[in-house]
């Protein structure tokens, strides 16, 4: 791989308004400046209202900047249509949410596919050997053919990191991953970040709450009132 | 689209009593729009097969008689006083070429040239006006099947043999192989035999024909060698007029379709076919209206999952399928259910019902039904497909 190809993400001044034109119009992110690389394991850390979760759906292309520029993958998406946005997620961008998310209506390994489903249509045999694989890994092979009703909160949100990886994306991003987990089995699952972030080395950009688990990363960010106010790298690494 | 299949009927099927609520809603909309259809058609079908069964479906004849002014020269005024003239009975000029003419017609089905006139049949002193009918026979069994209405003898002219009508026969007290005296008036009078009795079920029929051959029809009307009519008979009973307008063009007669001669028949089944398009249509716009609503609930009941759908890669256009082609499902599996249950209405109604008539389904008409009703589901899904397309995943995500 040659260098440039291992930057992820670069964040160039990026803002966010919403209400754009209105009275009401709020501007949430204030010129963000920011570079994720291959391997980085991130934590974002901020108090409510902060910007957190904007940031990580600008940064997800669910929402599109006002000001800025987004290059993923060194590739610029200002202005892009949503068809291309929407493709270039469903490949490059692996997503985790605290309520783990999961369509009913499918199974554990179907949810899994979900995002090669979108994309090319029905599975082919590699594709569920690859879930099945990633199923393993998370631990939950057995559960494969179960609905998300009938699992457990953590089985679940093993289910949604496993869907998260199956198109190897270059940047996984989490909000609260564990927010909704005791704590023990936030553990395990932060374990398979810190696993699949070391196996594949997508880069990880975690939001959380957590002190224990932004302590466990390699960098954490801090952002306060739309602007990055902190980027620290941890201490030391935990090693494994 | 295998993506959107999978989800659009993972999606029926988890929400299991919506969908079965809406499936019996479109059922028995479409059962209602077969049977009522099949009813009509078949009742319209009985209608106009005992109308036609004993009419032809054009009749040609010569022209009217008008008196000819002649044309004076301009800036002249002319008062005319005019005695319409009588329409007597006449021979259609070139008959036989008219009738090979009608035969060359592709929409056309039978041809039966014959003389027809009045006549009084006596028996003893008991004298009844009668209608002279000469006919080719094979000609005519074309155009009116009535050796299946025989009730006595057998259906046979020519050499003196003549064949009336069950009431005729009821009035002058005649058997088949009785004599009956035929008078044309103008010195044609001759004696024929009763070869057979028939019953058309058409009182005014059965009292007044009399059916004889072309001959000796023509020389007791005195007008040897002549034909006043020629019966006509089409393939589409609906194209009467237009084929009776083609004729009239092509050979200068007077041509007059079933439709013009049954001016009132022809309204009421109109108007009969108006009221079913409507009720069908206010149906299937009430089954429209069921299908976008359950639908419009289930875009609200699955914004989260769009939402996450939409941040797993799938695109507008997916989601908006997803919709439309839950409508479609609706619309298919509704109207294969309900237009099953038409058919079992229309097959109750035949065999338990009042048995005046028949009704016949025919497989077009579930199959149009299953279109229409698909389409139909297609167009109502429209509106909440296009909401489901156009929601921010941002907000649809956090929707609980």
């Amino acid at each position: 791989m040659s260098e440039p190809s291992q930057e992820v993400l670069r964040l160039q001044g990026l803002r966010k308004s919403y209400n754009v034109g209105m009275p009401t119009e709020v501007e949430v992110l204030h010129g963000i400046d920011l570079r994720l690389a291959r391997n980085d394991f991130t934590a974002l850390v901020g108090a409510s209202g902060s910007g957190k979760s904007t940031l990580l759906n600008v940064i997800g292309l669910l929402d599109p900047p006002t000001a800025g520029e987004l290059y993923l993958l060194g590739e610029p998406t200002r202005g892009m249509d949503d068809a291309s946005r929407t493709a270039l997620r469903g490949g490059a961008i692996g997503f985790v949410f605290q309520f783990h998310h999961l369509i009913q209506a499918f199974t554990a390994l179907e949810n899994v596919l979900m995002p090669l489903m979108a994309a090319r249509g029905k599975p082919r045999r590699e594709d569920i050997d690859t879930a099945q694989a990633l199923m393993a890994e998370v631990g939950l092979d057995k559960l494969a053919d179960r609905k998300p009703d009938q699992l457990s909160g953590g089985q679940q949100q093993r289910v949604a990191i496993a869907r998260a990886l199956i198109t190897r994306p270059a940047l996984l991003l989490a909000d609260e991953p564990t927010g909704n987990l005791d704590s023990r089995t936030a553990a395990d699952v932060f374990a398979l970040f810190r696993r699949f972030n070391r196996k594949f080395g997508c880069a990880v950009l975690l939001v959380t709450h957590d002190s224990r688990l932004s302590d466990a990363c390699d960098r954490t960010l801090t952002l306060a009132d739309g602007l990055i106010v902190s980027d620290q790298a941890a201490r030391q690494s935990a090693g494994s | 689209m295998w993506l959107e299949w999978t989800i659009a009927t993972k999606f029926l099927r988890e929400g299991r009593t919506q969908t079965a609520l809406i499936m019996v809603g479109i059922a028995v909309g479409v059962s209602v729009i077969v049977f009522l259809s099949a009813l009509i058609d078949g009742l319209q079908d009985n209608i106009i097969e005992r109308t036609l069964g004993t009419q032809a479906h054009i009749k040609v004849e010569a022209p009217d008689e008008v008196n000819q002014v002649v044309p004076l020269a301009g800036g002249t005024m002319q008062l005319v006083l005019e005695d319409k003239r009588a329409q007597r009975l006449r021979s259609i000029n070139n008959w036989q070429q008219v009738r090979d003419t009608l035969d060359a017609l592709p929409e056309v089905t039978a041809v039966s040239p014959l003389i027809s006139g009045p006549a009084f049949a006596r028996r003893g002193s008991t004298l009844e006006s009668v209608a002279l009918m000469g006919i080719d026979e094979v000609r005519y069994q074309k155009i009116i099947p009535i050796r299946n209405d025989m009730v006595a003898g057998q259906f046979r002219v020519g050499a003196g043999d003549a064949v009336i009508g069950s009431r005729l026969a009821w009035d002058l007290g005649l058997r088949v192989g009785d004599k009956l005296r035929l008078d044309a008036g103008q010195g044609g009078d001759s004696v024929v035999n009763v070869a057979g009795i028939f019953e058309l079920g058409v009182r005014e029929l059965d009292s007044r024909y009399v059916y004889l051959d072309m001959k000796q029809a023509q020389s007791l009307l005195g007008l040897p060698g002549a034909a006043t009519v020629i019966d006509v008979t089409v393939k589409d009973i609906f194209a009467a007029d237009t084929v009776a307008q083609r004729i009239t063009r092509l050979t200068g007669q007077k041509a007059e379709s079933w439709m013009q001669t049954n001016g009132q028949l022809m309204n009421a089944l109109k108007s009969q076919s108006l009221s079913t398009r409507m009720i069908s249509l206010f149906v299937a716009v009430s089954v429209a209206f069921g299908i976008a609503s359950v639908l419009s609930v289930s875009v609200v009941q699955r914004t989260r999952e769009i939402g996450i759908l939409r941040a797993m890669g799938a695109t507008r256009a997916q989601m908006l399928r997803v919709f439309l082609l839950q409508g479609a499902l609706f619309g298919l599996a509704g109207s294969v259910v309900g237009g099953t249950a038409g058919y079992g209405l229309v097959w109750l109604f035949n065999a338990f019902g009042p048995r005046l008539f028949q009704i016949p389904v025919s497989p077009l008409l579930l199959l149009a039904a299953t279109i229409l009703a698909t389409v139909t589901g297609v167009i109502s899904a429209a509106i909440p497909a296009r909401r489901a397309a156009r929601l921010d995943p941002v907000v649809a995500i956090r929707h609980v």
